[in-house]
């Protein structure tokens, strides 16, 4: 264990005592088929006690990288650290790391209790703290008035059954959690409600959370910080409000929250603005995110919250003509479907205020933005 | 048509919207669906019906009645059952069983009745078919002159033997597949301690039986859960090796045993070629019990490895991950997490091994030798060469009613229901 001292001098402690560098993937890479890489160079630090939820689409890697970190996969390339320990070459057993599963994997052949005991009995606990245990773990998850213990997890509902599972991960107190996808089986009430449990229990025991999701909503509910996934590599690495109001690239920009995307060229930059000619001719001028240089093909980000219909020509920095398609009645916000630079899915959302105006589908308006809200990002196919 | 619930149901029985009630209207709807249903299984109903449980009734019949002597013999049956089976036989019972004789041997039917009593008592056949050849030309006094022609008669055991001949419905046979002998006196009491063969075999039925069943169980478990591990096309190739055997005839699989076993066979050639085995000692692994076990649980090996197969598919592999992530070894991984859930499989395939093997006949008769033979070789047996059939449809109802006590003994201790074979 010569690499111990190494690594532990790279720990630095910051003033609350809580390593900033608690899970470490180090230019991790993994193949399953040795032809190509399912997760790409991964670099990625992961702080004592916070919540980083791995996001998106399947098949980009997150889960590859949390089953790596929980020992079922191996990195081809790369080390992983937890708190400073090297733990490519240990067997999950020994990690110490709770898990909650997609499919919660309780066992159907023991009682709830039983499920909770598991981890307590491997570890050889005597029985009144496993007890004593099980019991806490069981009220933490709002489960502890004594009518489930005995219960098989098959007689509880999908909501119980992931309290469970919940419950099992944390009742060994590990200091660090991944949970795989944990809410993707439950209906939308029951999981909006989860997410906010979860996020409970991790503030209130201080806990290393490693999250995956598709779900981008969940991702931006719970998260302290959010890594964006795609195609193996983290294309953002944010707090949540950071990856919606400045994404960083176009994936993430169409990824995360909705998104109207305008096609055009870099004509010039200055002062980190570029003027962009739409593809419809039209030109408006935006932030120059990740264009380098005129003459380049760019996607313009604007998020549908952001743009105003006929605005006042003071606040914002130009408009461009659009056709109404469509409008949506959603409650408390219309949904406008309009045609702009030749791209018809570009959306609107204005609040349903009083005296708020309505439109209908032909009608010819004129939208706007501010500069700040419009972000030219890379040309994304597609 | 009008089903409609009567929802003010206050606590009476729920009706239709007509008046009629519910249980009676939902019996009309669903009779029709069930006559038709009747009628797609009926043909292999009456099949079942009259090629096996008709059969095995009427064999489980003669296992307890048997009128041989009864049908051939009208007159002595009513004097045997009157006798007390002690006391000396009359002149009346010895001019019956003359008159019998006669007619016996006039429906040449002698043959069958001196065999029946010869299983009673050892010499009785040529004691019979003689004395039935000289029974027209006896005159009374009809007991010295039986007697005359063969001093047999006089035996009182020989009378004995008779009453329970006569005896149409008698637990004779079953007393006999349990090494008992019923006497002419109605006692069962144990059979000679050199005759008692029956149940000795059963106990090496069961005993055969449960070595291959665990045998299976040993060897099918880790092949059953590389199965449902694999990759799903090595394990389909594994998968048609399980189940190549089953696409070639039992009779090819046994004699190739005969021919790996052997004592010049491959085996012991390769024993002998590697220093294993002197070569003027070789095994002999065949032709008794041993070779009776390596076939059979070679031959009944699938039948262990598919219901396991299907149980280990359905664990989810996130299970034993779970175990580990909750810091269990392997070992405890497997024996209080994996193999818990394989029990239904176990059940299914170690129910289905030991039933089968229990009545298991041709690779016993074809590899088991002296010692290697099992019950239904027996049965067979008296079935084909004594044809003494009552007492094979006894040795069968044994073994019938000790399976289905088995089979209520696994329901008591491991649930029927929890069984999964597919």
């Amino acid at each position: 264990m010569q690499l111990d001292a190494a690594s532990a001098e790279a720990i630095e402690t910051p003033a609350d005592g809580r390593s900033p560098d608690f899970v470490v993937f180090d230019q991790v890479q993994k193949s399953y088929d040795g032809e190509t890489l399912v997760v790409k160079n991964l670099n990625l630090s992961i702080g004592q006690g916070e919540f980083l939820t791995m996001l998106g689409p399947s098949g980009s890697g997150k889960t590859t990288c949390l089953m790596m970190l929980a020992g079922f996969e191996t990195a081809t390339h790369g080390e992983i650290t937890l708190n400073g320990r090297p733990i490519n070459n240990i067997p999950p057993h020994k990690r110490g790391i709770g898990m909650v599963f997609q499919t919660y994997a309780l066992f159907p052949h023991m009682t709830v209790a039983e499920n909770l005991a598991f981890p307590l009995e491997v570890r050889k606990l005597s029985k009144a703290d496993v007890e004593a245990k099980v019991k806490r773990a069981l009220d933490m998850v709002q489960m502890g008035d004594g009518q489930f213990a005995g219960r098989r997890p098959a007689q509880l509902s999908g909501g119980q059954q992931q309290r469970v599972a919940l419950a099992r991960a944390l009742v060994f107190e590990p200091e660090l959690v991944l949970m795989d996808e944990p809410l993707g089986a439950l209906d939308k009430q029951l999981r909006e409600h989860m997410q906010y449990e979860i996020k409970h229990i991790h503030e209130s025991l201080g806990v290393t959370v490693v999250y995956v999701t598709h779900d981008q909503s969940e991702a931006l509910t719970m998260s302290d910080r959010v890594a964006v996934f795609n195609d193996g590599v983290i294309q953002q690495l944010e707090a949540p409000d950071g990856l919606y109001e400045r994404p960083m690239n176009s994936f993430v920009a169409q990824f995360i929250g909705e998104n109207n995307k305008l096609s055009g060229r870099v004509d010039s930059i200055a002062n980190g603005v570029a003027e962009v000619t739409l593809d419809d001719g039209e030109k408006v001028s935006a932030l120059a995110i990740n264009v380098s240089q005129a003459g380049e093909r760019t996607l313009l980000s604007v998020r549908p919250e952001r743009v105003e219909i006929d605005p006042d020509e003071s606040t914002v920095a130009h408009t461009v003509d659009g056709l109404v398609e469509e409008v949506i009645y959603l409650g408390d916000h219309i949904r406008t479907r309009m045609k702009v630079a030749g791209d018809d899915q570009f959306i609107v959302k204005t609040r349903n205020r009083l005296g708020a105006r309505k439109f209908s589908p032909g009608e010819k308006v004129r939208v706007g933005w501010a500069t700040e809200d419009c972000r030219a990002l890379d040309w994304l196919e597609g | 048509m009008a089903t409609t619930m009567d929802q003010d149901a206050a606590g009476g029985p729920l009706k239709t919207a007509d008046g009629t009630p519910l249980k009676r209207k939902l019996a009309q709807a669903m009779f029709v669906s069930r006559m038709r249903a009747l009628g797609l299984v009926a043909p292999l109903l009456a099949f079942v019906l009259a090629a096996f449980i008709l059969p095995v009734i009427i064999f489980m019949f003669r296992g307890i009645y048997d009128d041989t002597y009864a049908s051939r013999m009208p007159n002595t049956p009513a004097l045997l059952a009157e006798w007390d089976g002690v006391s000396e036989p009359t002149e009346e019972m010895y001019a019956a069983l003359v008159k019998d004789l006669i007619h016996a041997r006039e429906t040449k039917e002698i043959g069958r009745v001196a065999t029946r009593v010869n299983r009673e008592f050892s010499g009785a056949r040529s004691t019979f078919t003689r004395s039935a050849r000289r029974a027209q030309r006896l005159e009374a006094p009809f007991k010295e002159a039986l007697i005359g022609v063969n001093d047999r008669w006089a035996d009182i055991q020989l009378w004995q033997g008779m009453k329970v001949a006569a005896q149409s419905l008698t637990p004779a046979f079953y007393a006999a597949a349990l090494d008992h002998k019923y006497t002419g006196t109605g006692e069962i009491i144990a059979q000679d301690e050199e005759r008692q063969i029956h149940v000795r075999l059963f106990l090496r039925t069961l005993e055969i039986s449960f070595v291959v069943t665990l045998a299976t169980l040993l060897l099918g478990y880790p092949i059953a859960y590389l199965l449902a591990t694999l990759p799903l096309r090595t394990s389909n190739l594994l998968l048609i090796l399980v189940l190549l055997p089953f696409w070639t005839s039992i009779l090819v699989r046994t004699t190739a045993w005969i021919a790996m076993l052997q004592s010049q066979g491959v085996l012991n050639d390769m024993l002998v070629f590697i220093g294993i085995a002197p070569d003027d000692a070789r095994w002999s692994m065949i032709y008794n019990k041993t070779g009776t076990l390596i076939a059979m649980t070679h031959i009944l090996l699938p039948f262990m490895i598919l219901p396991l197969y299907s149980v280990m598919k359905t664990i989810p592999p996130s299970y034993v991950r779970a175990a580990k992530s909750l810091g269990a070894t392997n070992w405890t991984t497997f024996w209080r997490v994996y193999f818990p859930n394989t029990i239904p499989g176990i059940g299914a395939g170690a129910l289905l091994v030991f039933i089968l093997a229990i009545g298991y006949y041709i690779t016993p008769a074809l590899v088991g030798g002296e010692n290697g033979q099992m019950i239904s070789n027996f049965i067979d047996f008296h079935m084909r060469r004594s044809l003494n059939w009552s007492l094979a449809a006894a040795l069968g109802g044994t073994l019938l009613i000790f399976v289905l006590f088995l089979y209520w003994l696994y329901d008591r201790i491991v649930g029927i229901d929890n069984m999964k074979l597919g």
